[in-house]
């Protein structure tokens, strides 16, 4: 069971402001159904441009639910000015904290107000201006970058928890980690640690290694190309495969060792490691 | 507040009658069953009870029943014990629907190398059996197809697809982990070769399992140590929580009629109240083959996590299959493999029950559930445009 604080329970249990504000100055909407969470926020100002009357409704899991209502608490009584500068901890703050895999809630809030905001000003979020990086959930460059920058996220599984984006296929989390290296490096902060060095392999362990990487890492890749290899010996940093199936016949296999074989066993490995085909 | 629990295909109350039996192995008879003296000697005779009662459920010879750990080490050892003792086979045959305890393990032999074929289920859950047909091979290793499902309750034709594996002569697996104790299985007159249980499901406590492996079946043990379960899996017995497994096996035999009568028209008649009493709700999985026990339903509009926390504030403990409540952002996968759309997928609620369930705790139940829907459809965006697309407001 998540750990929810009191306010959370408090705002899912006895959420303020629910409904749709008749013929309000700005309106935004959010997520999906198919997303597993929405939220159609809509808000009226009074004379002095300040919200008068802001009002949610959400499809969602409890801590989305309480996300929205705390917005709605947030929100009242501030110019757009003001409620431009809300983000995503201010959200997540007001309710105590929330779960780190929930933060994506308050981000969904946050999303909201931007787009009501710009629906008042008579402007558009356009999704089409940016590039979708996640295709699972639907979720652009933009809405990444902004959510690193906000919260100061570094890797790829807290960029899922706050935006959702790479919690499906997974096929884009190579694309998340140049994200979050450029961003980084623009916000002026280290880029995530490198990979701890190769601690120094003895040959029986060089061996196992090497085993197992091609098991686990190489085979099952060229299988699904029809292909298969073997190992036929390891002498020092040289190691002797040779290639069956497709892959035996393949024109392009000499590209295939060089470049795939190698590189994996370089990287799981040792950086030493060169490969020789054998035909056998 | 009462706790009203209905949420039995996650875990079941230990039964007061199987705590009792096993308070003695603790600090009076502790000796190790192994052991020559009579202190242990006397363990011994228990641990052979129990396996006698274990076996009478099942209809299986006591020298068939291997106990474990749990339902999740009887799936590994069963698959990865099979697949160790054919090691040129590298094909593995099993459902989109699995446990974990069997999907992860398709998963990893993937990695490994090995080819998986993982047969797909319609929309009411069930497995096309030609599929299954077209899909053996000379390869094949080994098939593993759950009996029931845990999140829908649909039950398998697992005698019809054990016929069809039995005629390639392939050994046969099943996850029963939720039929044992809720129907009635014989393993004597069964095509299964290896089944797995799980003790928690069934009364027992946590932290116990069995896997009955057919006599003559090719199998490497899993766990490698000394000569326990003769050699079938190492670990020195775990006396109090195998008597009280024999003692839940004992129950659940006894208790079966009343499963499939009882409990099952409790169940029913919560189905059809929740039908008739709320709109847009959908039964998941195909209502004529499914466990005694289980409501799976999906109301549209809203999202599981919010009816369970509202359902857990009133002390109604049931489950769902909707992304929040596991952590991952998908609904469950065993809902998307059924292709349940996806207005329905994230509002899917569980309520498993048991023999200890009452008629009042479903109209507790019943009083509370269509107020808590209807409330949060009052506060989903989507509710509303549903209805204006109907033309009923």
């Amino acid at each position: 069971m998540w750990e929810y604080t009191d306010k959370v329970k408090d705002h899912f249990l006895n959420p303020r402001n629910v409904g749709e504000i008749e013929d309000p100055d700005g309106i935004g909407e959010v997520g999906s159904l198919a997303c597993g969470d929405a939220l159609r926020l809509s808000f009226k100002l009074d004379e002095k441009k300040r919200i008068k009357d802001v009002k949610f409704k959400t499809f969602g899991c409890a801590s989305a639910i309480a996300s929205s209502s705390a917005l709605t608490e947030i929100l009242k009584g501030r110019t757009l000015e003001e409620a431009e500068k809300v983000s995503n901890q201010d959200i997540a703050n007001y309710l105590g904290g929330l779960p780190e895999e929930k933060m994506h809630c308050s981000v969904m809030g946050r999303e909201a107000l931007e787009v009501a905001i710009a629906n008042y000003r008579g402007q558009k979020v356009k999704k089409e201006d940016f590039e979708v990086v996640c295709n699972c959930f639907g979720v652009t460059d933009r809405e990444i970058v902004k959510a690193i920058r906000e919260n100061d996220l570094k890797t790829v599984e807290q960029v899922t928890y706050y935006t959702k984006a790479g919690g499906g296929c997974a096929k884009c989390h190579p694309k998340i980690e140049t994200i979050i290296e450029s961003v980084r490096k623009d916000m002026g902060k280290e880029a995530p640690p490198p990979k701890p060095e190769k601690k120094k392999l003895t040959n029986i362990q060089k061996i196992k290694l090497i085993e197992e990487t091609i098991g686990r890492e190489i085979v099952p890749a060229l299988k699904a190309d029809g292909g298969d290899l073997d190992l036929i010996d390891i002498d020092g940093n040289k190691v002797f495969v040779a290639l069956r199936g497709k892959c035996s016949f393949c024109p392009s296999s000499e590209v295939t060792l060089k470049q795939y074989v190698e590189t994996k066993l370089r990287e799981f490995v040792s950086d030493e490691l060169e490969v020789e085909e054998v035909r056998q | 507040m009462k706790t009203v629990y209905v949420d039995n295909n996650a875990t079941t109350m230990v039964a007061p009658e199987v705590v009792e039996a096993m308070l003695p192995y603790f600090s009076e008879l502790y000796g190790n069953a192994s052991s020559m003296h009579f202190f242990g000697g006397q363990v011994q005779k228990k641990v052979n009870e129990a396996r006698d009662k274990v076996a009478d459920l099942l209809g299986a010879d006591p020298t068939e029943i291997v106990f474990t750990s749990c339902g999740t080490e009887s799936d590994n050892a069963a698959i990865r014990g099979v697949l160790d003792s054919y090691l040129e086979k590298r094909h593995f045959i099993t459902s989109r629907v699995e446990h974990a305890a069997v999907n992860n393990v398709a998963t990893y032999l993937g990695r490994k190398g090995y080819r998986v074929t993982e047969l797909l289920v319609d929309r009411k859950g069930r497995l096309d059996l030609d599929d299954l047909r077209e899909g053996i091979t000379d390869q094949t290793a080994i098939v593993s197809i759950m009996y029931a499902n845990n999140e829908t309750g649909v039950i398998f034709p697992i005698e019809e697809i054990g016929q069809i594996v039995k005629e390639r002569g392939i050994p046969f697996h099943t996850d029963a982990v939720q039929a044992v104790g809720k129907i009635p299985i014989n393993l004597a007159k069964s095509t299964i070769d290896m089944l797995s249980l799980s003790g928690h499901k069934l009364h027992a406590p946590k932290g116990t399992g069995v896997l009955y492996i057919r006599k003559g079946t090719r199998f490497s043990p899993f766990m490698i140590g000394g000569h326990q379960e003769s050699g079938r899996r190492g670990g020195t017995e775990n006396v109090p929580y195998v008597v009280g497994l024999g003692k839940a096996c004992e129950l659940a035999k006894k208790n079966m009629e009343d499963e499939n009568t009882r409990v099952k028209a409790l169940r029913d008649y919560l189905e059809k109240r929740i039908l008739e009493t709320i709109p847009n709700v959908l039964v998941n999985g195909d209502r004529n083959h499914k466990l005694p026990n289980t409501v799976s339903v999906s109301f549209e509009y809203v999202e599981g996590e919010s009816i369970l926390i509202m359902l857990s504030d009133l002390g109604i403990c049931a489950s769902s299959g909707s992304a929040c409540t596991s952590g991952s952002l998908e609904p469950s996968h065993v809902l998307r493999a059924m292709g349940v759309p996806f207005t329905a997928a994230h509002g899917s609620i569980r309520f498993s029950l048991s023999i200890y369930n009452t008629k009042e705790e479903m109209d507790y139940i019943l009083e509370h559930l269509p107020r808590i829907v209807a409330r949060l459809r009052d506060i989903s965006p989507f509710w509303k445009d549903y209805l204006k697309s109907q033309g009923k407001i």
